[in-house]
């Protein structure tokens, strides 16, 4: 059993903005209902944040059901792809959206959600591997049904490694700030339940009046952020609000800028609260390292250190450890929290273990003299927007497969994407489908019209040469 | 240009919508105003008037007429 429910008993486990709660006694039922009729059975969990999506899933994890975490506004054509992919045997959704999927076919129905059958075929027998605990989608957004495999035993390490570098305990009120299908919100959930603590969820985001009021009115002791979440708090003059009940600010889904990570850590310092800077992946469950809060002004800019039980390498070009500081070379994780691999199909769910606790991260990163990581490049060509992982090889598949003829190069840096295209006519289309299609702000994507993109000898693309054409 | 009119491009330009569906939008109507449209719209409107919005104007600035309100309290008749 992943959480103690019983031990909180009557204590309000997460409460929301629409006035719905619910306690560690009422979960610990729930999942008896979960073991009921969906033990090892796979379920889509429409993820949004209120009581019935968080007490679903807390349910299902302590109840061998095992849940695929999906975006409320996931494009539908990736959906419909994932559904067929996957053949779910439950989804759980919240009730008013059910007929969307089924009209009939609901189980139980609690906290305005809906469990419901939707079964196509009689059992086909395909068995979930046993350790197999949750199903995260990646970067997800470009049409790509990969998900990544989590084990029951990945979930607990990654979670009692959070619990003790950030000093949880039950008086915690962390408000969500980043959707649960998210690794990163899912995180906050998983590390919270396992203390006992109340999690306070919300719908409404940083820029809305609703969101501070719940914030203050339900006392919130933290939150967390992708690096434009920090931006925004800058831009919203965070610095001057007085928020006595926060503790703690974390960071992680990117790079801050070092300069912002400094203003963030001289400000935590002033006003006696820890600012935590945290770097992980999906594919680690959540968290690889953290840079003590005690340290973050004196190392800002840095990622930190492993967390407890974690252990990084630096790999050079031909594969050895990297033994001098401020050396660069590919960051290696190893520990329990390192995933099971992914899954690209439903017979895929019944593998085990492909990774045996070692992940290479793709990025490129550095020590100093006092074993504090900086990640100074990436592997692999991806660019992180507001949090979320874009694969620009993925992006130029996509832009040359709708539209015929055009040839595309896609690069950028975190937050703002360039997209190179050779004929001026599929400018606005461009930008408007890519938009829609991977659900980023169309103020982040610059489409460009290049006469040809600039390639070497053999063909391959000369993404460095199109720096030039930044804004 | 009037208010009016610099009012309206800065939603045509930061949300990519045309000056006749400003009327009546609200905040996470359509998928360009979310918070990063958000900011941006922010920052539009207060390099077209030449001012700084307060944290408690630009949080409860949920929809276009709603900004105009708002925008009385800086002088900005629209």
């Amino acid at each position: 059993m992943m959480w103690r429910f019983k031990e909180y008993g009557d204590k309000i486990a997460a409460l929301d903005d629409t006035g719905n709660a619910v306690t560690y006694t009422q979960l610990e039922e729930l999942s008896d209902i979960f073991r009921k009729f969906a033990h090892r059975k796979l379920i889509f969990h429409i993820c949004r944040n209120a009581v019935g999506s968080f007490a679903g899933y807390a349910a299902m994890i302590n109840a061998g059901a095992v849940p695929v975490m999906i975006a409320e506004d996931m494009d539908k054509a990736l959906m419909e792809n994932l559904w067929n992919v996957y053949q779910p045997d439950f989804i759980w959704v919240p009730s008013e959206r059910q007929a969307q999927f089924r009209d009939e076919g609901a189980v139980y129905q609690a906290y305005d959600y809906a469990l419901v059958d939707v079964k196509e075929t009689p059992d086909k027998g395909e068995e979930l591997y046993g350790e197999l605990a949750l199903l995260l989608t990646t970067s997800g957004s470009t049409g790509s049904p990969k998900l990544v495999r989590q084990s029951y035993a990945n979930i607990r390490a990654n979670t009692e490694s959070i619990v003790q570098y950030l000093e949880l305990d039950e008086t915690e009120r962390p408000i969500t700030t980043l959707p649960m299908n998210y690794t990163y919100g899912l995180s906050i959930i998983n590390s919270h339940l396992y203390v006992g603590a109340t999690l306070l969820m919300t719908q409404y985001t940083l820029v809305q009046k609703e969101f501070w009021e719940f914030l203050k009115s339900q006392q919130a002791t933290s939150f967390g952020g992708v690096p434009y979440t920090y931006e925004m708090l800058k831009k919203l003059r965070y610095f001057r609000m007085e928020l006595p009940s926060i503790r703690t600010m974390t960071q992680a889904g990117g790079k801050l800028t070092p300069e912002l990570h400094k203003e963030f850590a001289e400000y935590a310092q002033t006003a006696g609260k820890k600012f935590v800077v945290m770097y992980g992946q999906t594919e680690a469950t959540a968290r690889m390292a953290y840079l003590p809060a005690d340290k973050a002004l004196e190392k800002a800019g840095s990622m930190g250190i492993a967390i407890p039980g974690g252990h990084f390498d630096l790999i050079d070009a031909q594969g050895n450890i990297i033994e001098e500081p401020d050396t660069v070379g590919e960051l290696v994780y190893k520990g329990e929290n390192v995933t099971l691999g992914y899954a690209l199909s439903r017979s895929d769910l019944a593998k085990g273990d492909e990774r045996g606790g070692r992940l290479e991260t793709g990025d490129m990163a550095k020590r100093d003299r006092d074993g504090y990581y900086y990640i100074v490049g990436r592997k692999k060509r991806f660019l992180k927007m507001f949090g979320k992982r874009v694969n620009m090889d993925e992006i130029d598949c996509l832009v040359k497969e709708k539209f015929d003829g055009i040839e595309c190069a896609s690069t950028g840096v975190d937050d703002t994407m360039y997209i190179f295209v050779d004929n001026k006519e599929v400018i606005n289309s461009v930008h408007g489908y890519v938009a829609e299609k991977i659900h980023i702000n169309s103020s982040a994507i610059r489409v460009k019209y290049i006469a040809s993109i600039p390639k070497n000898e053999s063909g391959k693309t000369l993404y460095t040469k199109l720096e030039a054409y930044y804004d | 240009m009037s208010n009016k009119e610099k009012y309206i491009q800065a939603f045509v330009e930061t949300l990519s919508i045309e000056p006749e569906e400003t009327v009546g939008l609200k905040y996470q109507e359509i998928p360009n105003w979310d918070s990063v449209g958000h900011m941006g719209l922010v920052a539009a409107i207060e390099d077209a008037f030449d001012i700084m919005m307060d944290t408690d104007d630009i949080i409860e600035f949920s929809s276009f007429e709603k900004g105009m309100e708002i925008l009385r309290k800086y002088d900005v008749e629209i």
